[in-house]
């Protein structure tokens, strides 16, 4: 008993000296709010659900987006009523806010989820043959044990991996032109830019496949053939957003190097380019993220295959992209769920591209290097 | 004209980056090196576009002195500024008549490139500028790599540069660390210290404390104290108090009026140009009557 006097005391006259600061808790959710907001919602349900059962109806997308519509407008008014019309504003804003996003999240989400559903049991059950084993002894008749993805994860990224090197430093150059140079020409080049991120894939399949499949056809369809129309693919998307990255830097910077003797190429290079890094790396994932899922320049250009091919130069190749168009389209039940897997396979790759491509960009002088220092509180002078 | 080193490095050091494609040397060029150098700007009139906003400015920058440009904002003294390392030049409609002349040669003539002059002619920003994909050893040494010169003992000219800034104590054990971590008033000395490490002759300075507060001002008025043995210093600035503590001369630059160029009311020692002013004008913005 005496020890909670003794504490009472103290939180009532803590000592200057000793007295230790706590940052507040977070705010208490309240709890009359939760309670506006989960009883507007249930009675949005309930009614809607009692007109469609009385009136016969069986619509389970109509009986949600009703319910939802019922639901922001019984939310609306509850608010209004109970605090006032700003109050109802600013709860109706929040609520359409978090709507909009949700609604924005379902079809990824969605698309992620089925994906893992109808391919994860495919390659759970037949793990390790259905990574490293090719197509060659797959057939519609055959079980889906004799399927295997190798080829087309092989194929994937020598084509990918080429059109990378291929487009990567054309693009950087082309957005440093851009920003950095300017001039009436650039004004040329970033119509013709723009118009190469509006055409559609299959004409950069085409264009390849008279440019460089047809005439040599005795050498026909191969990776590199493929990885030239993904280079097309590839060059504006990465040339747009390296721009948009170079762009922000700040001109003070460039002023700086400048200011200090440097030769305008010198500065794009020591002082540019490195501070756009993190930014330059993004640039390069989405161009990436473009070409791994292109389907209609690589089968014209590629021509797929059923054994692993390593060589990109010489002869057909598979992908991953063709290889599922080619199972999704098969007339076995085998083949359909075969290609479910491939889809995985597909976006698994791609989320290890990604994380790799984050720890390259931005992980390699650590510590010290820009991203981490350059939001954090700034330290108090020391005079 | 002989290149003191304080290093004792060979003197050729930077004499790499100022002959950096351009063949030897003429006479009378002046090089880079750690003596301060006098510059001298003659009927210097200046343009943006059609826009005439410096009219026939003539001041003598004196070697080894600091010399304040004060005057209201939009009075041209930042772009006279930038005009003395070519740095307006950056401005493409920008057009200039006069001439600019370091130690007797033409920043404007066939003597000297570009790079060269602004090798020789330092600058220092409004707002501290420090390169965020550098560490603070790599900003002083920024220089150097941007111009292409070779540096023998790196980390003994980081040093120095980071001692002359005022900034060693602070950052000796933390060099590695980036550029922006440090506070605004340290960032400022970082960039003074990276202007010196490529040993200009002249340091200019466009408002170099506006960002900042009055301890970092005071910090960074004592390092322009201690440098202006080895550098010219010629400094923007908005405070008069300012021009007052560190400056040995001093030129208002007054507009006429609106849209009118900018031009010199009185040039003069600090202590004539406030305490016994020549032109009434001058009087009556040093006293803050107007402007």
């Amino acid at each position: 008993m005496s020890s909670v006097v003794d504490t009472a005391a103290q939180s009532a006259a803590p000592d200057p000296a000793t007295r230790i600061d706590r940052p507040h808790g977070r705010p208490v959710v309240d709890s009359g709010a939760a309670l506006e907001l989960v009883g507007s919602l249930l009675a949005s349900v309930a009614a809607v659900w009692l007109v469609f059962t009385v009136a016969g109806l069986s619509a389970p997308f109509g009986l949600g987006l009703c319910s939802l519509i019922g639901f922001v407008v019984l939310y609306g008014v509850v608010e209004w009523r109970l605090h006032g019309i700003l109050h109802a504003k600013d709860r109706l804003a929040t609520l359409y806010v978090w709507l909009g996003a949700g609604i924005a999240f379902v079809p990824l989400a969605a698309i992620i989820i089925y994906v893992l559903v109808k391919g994860l049991p495919v390659l759970a059950s037949h793990f390790p043959h259905f990574l490293t084993g090719d197509m060659s002894k797959a057939g519609p008749a055959e079980p889906v044990t004799a399927a295997g993805m190798s080829a087309a994860i092989v194929g994937t990224l020598e084509q990918v991996g080429l059109a990378t090197l291929f487009s990567v430093p054309i693009a950087v150059f082309t957005a440093t032109y851009l920003n950095e140079i300017r001039g009436w020409f650039s004004l040329v080049v970033r119509t013709v830019v723009d118009s190469m991120t509006g055409t559609p894939s299959i004409i950069a399949g085409l264009f390849i496949y008279l440019l460089w499949v047809y005439p040599r056809h005795t050498n026909g369809p191969s990776g590199f053939a493929a990885s030239l129309a993904l280079t097309i693919m590839m060059l504006p998307i990465v040339t747009r957003s390296a721009e948009e990255v170079l762009r922000i830097v700040p001109g003070s910077l460039r002023e700086a190097a400048l200011a200090l003797g440097s030769p305008q190429w010198r500065m794009i290079l020591r002082v540019v380019l490195p501070t756009a890094r993190a930014g330059l790396v993004t640039a390069v994932i989405l161009g990436i993220a473009r070409a791994v899922g292109e389907t209609a320049p690589v089968l014209f250009t590629a021509g797929g295959a059923s054994k692993m091919n390593w060589d990109p130069f010489h002869g057909q190749q598979s992908d991953l992209p063709i290889q599922i168009y080619q199972l999704i389209f098969s007339p076995s039940v085998n083949g359909v769920r075969e290609g479910w897997g491939g889809a995985l396979v597909l976006v698994l790759l791609v989320l290890t591209l990604f994380v790799l491509a984050r720890v390259v960009g931005s992980g390699r002088r650590s510590g010290s290097r820009s991203r981490r220092f350059a939001f954090v509180g700034r330290r108090q002078v020391d005079p | 004209m002989t290149t003191v080193n304080q290093l004792g490095a060979p003197t050729d050091q930077f004499g790499s980056a100022a002959n950096h494609g351009a063949g030897p040397p003429g006479p009378g060029m002046a090089p880079a090196g750690n003596t301060p150098a006098r510059l001298e700007a003659t009927d210097v009139s200046a343009w943006f576009g059609s826009n005439k906003v410096l009219e026939r400015i003539s001041l003598t920058m004196e070697p080894g002195k600091v010399t304040a440009l004060i005057g209201p904002s939009g009075c041209g003294k930042s772009t006279f500024l930038r005009i003395l390392n070519r740095m307006h030049e950056l401005i493409p409609t920008a057009a200039l008549s006069g001439s600019v002349a370091l130690d007797g040669v033409d920043v404007y003539g066939p003597q000297l490139r570009v790079t060269e002059t602004r090798l020789r002619v330092g600058m220092v920003f409004q707002r501290p500028n420090p390169f965020p994909s550098m560490t603070i050893a790599q900003n002083v040494l920024a220089g150097l790599r941007l111009s292409g010169t070779r540096v023998q003992n790196a980390d003994d000219l980081v040093q120095e540069c980071l001692e002359r800034a005022g900034l060693w104590r602070e950052t000796r054990n933390r060099l590695n660390e980036s550029g922006v971590s440090l506070s605004g008033g340290q960032q400022q000395r970082l960039c003074i210290a990276r202007s010196l490490a490529v040993r200009p002759r002249v340091l200019l300075m466009d408002e170099p404390c506006s960002a900042l507060d009055p301890i970092s001002t005071g910090v960074i008025e004592e390092t322009i104290r201690k440098l202006c043995h080895d550098v010219t210093i010629v400094i923007v600035t908005h405070n008069m108090q300012q021009a007052q503590r560190v400056s040995h001369n001093c030129a208002l630059f007054l507009l006429d009026g609106e849209g009118m160029p900018g031009h010199i009311v009185e040039a003069g020692p600090t202590t004539q140009v406030f305490d016994d002013p020549r032109d009434p004008r001058t009087a009556d913005y040093v006293h803050g009557r107007f402007g």
